[in-house]
């Protein structure tokens, strides 16, 4: 089973990186681009078809290692 | 004193920090693998030192404070034993937990190398008695990732608590956030833990112990951790 993982700064969180890109696109002459926040995707492969097993160990993946909770929030999709 | 400098793959300031408790302390140091499960017998201070542990992958301190040894180390904070955690080590205490709070990107997203002023907050603690509060001290940093941030009640409970160790400080002792380097939340550069044993810190006072790099302000971290480690 393959499932997504997105990592990203909670909105209180200033996200000096977003504004520099966002300044970026600015600057090229990107139409419309209101704001850039930037984040973390990983793609993770697991064992079996059990979903709601796969939810589990992807929790635990996140809260143990993948996102810092302190200043990350995170969520998971799976690929149909 | 039996001092442990753990060592992770991308540590490299180990060296410095064994050079500095050495010429203080007289002793030599204990250097730590990071695959260990515990530390030597009758340690009394852990040493995480700075460098790029991983080469600062996923983020900064995040897979080294999930290593072996680091278990080790919490039961050793647990007992009241002293931990001091330098740049890299700073940023790996907190992800491992033993202190609260994070380090993100510098605000001005640059890597930051050279001196800064840092205020003693207090000189109360086995950190610090060889200082004075309000001493300035000449120290310097060099980090990408040093602007400390946590939630605001954990922020409300540092400051209530005396748990901020050092403040980046204007040469005349000026607190302003926005001089700081990195732009940490009230210019802070290191804190305590509440039992006030474990000291994260951004910046390098193993980096000035000798007069011949022209100031020996860090000297004083080393002397009154070897200080409070005798009198225990």
């Amino acid at each position: 089973m393959k499932a997504r993982v997105i990592v990203t700064l909670k909105s209180a969180v200033l996200d000096p990186q977003g504004k520099a890109i966002e300044g970026a696109l600015r600057s090229l002459g990107v139409a419309g681009v209101q704001s850039v926040r930037q984040g973390k995707v990983f793609d993770v492969e697991l064992a079996g078809n059990d979903k709601a097993a796969a939810e589990g160990a992807l929790k635990e993946a996140c809260d143990k290692l993948l996102a810092n909770t302190v200043i990350e929030t995170y969520r998971v999709e799976f690929a149909e | 004193m039996k001092a442990a400098v753990l060592l992770f793959p991308g540590s490299n300031r180990e060296g410095d920090v064994a050079r500095a408790l050495r010429l203080v302390s007289g002793q030599e140091p204990k250097v730590v693998w990071h695959a260990d499960t515990e530390l030597p017998q009758g340690t009394d201070l852990v040493v995480l030192p700075g460098g790029f542990s991983y080469g600062d992958y996923l983020r900064c301190g995040a897979i080294a404070a999930r290593a072996n040894i680091m278990d080790a180390v919490r039961a050793h904070a647990a007992r009241g034993g002293m931990v001091l955690g330098i740049c890299n080590g700073f940023q790996i205490l907190c992800e491992a937990g033993l202190l609260p709070g994070v380090l993100v990107r510098n605000a001005k997203l640059r890597f930051v190398c050279r001196e800064v002023f840092l205020r003693v907050e207090r000189a109360d603690t086995a950190f610090t008695k060889s200082y004075r509060k309000g001493d300035l001290l000449r120290i310097p940093v060099a980090h990408g990732e040093g602007n400390y941030t946590a939630d605001p009640a954990t922020i409300q409970v540092l400051e209530g608590e005396g748990r901020v160790a050092f403040r980046y400080a204007r040469a005349d002792g000026h607190i302003d956030e926005t001089d700081g380097p990195n732009g940490a939340i009230n210019g802070i550069a290191g804190i305590y833990s509440e039992k006030l044993n474990v000291l994260g810190m951004m910046p390098h006072p193993e980096n000035h112990v000798d007069p011949v790099v022209g100031t020996v302000d860090g000297r004083g971290l080393f002397e009154s951790i070897v200080g409070a480690l005798k009198a225990a």
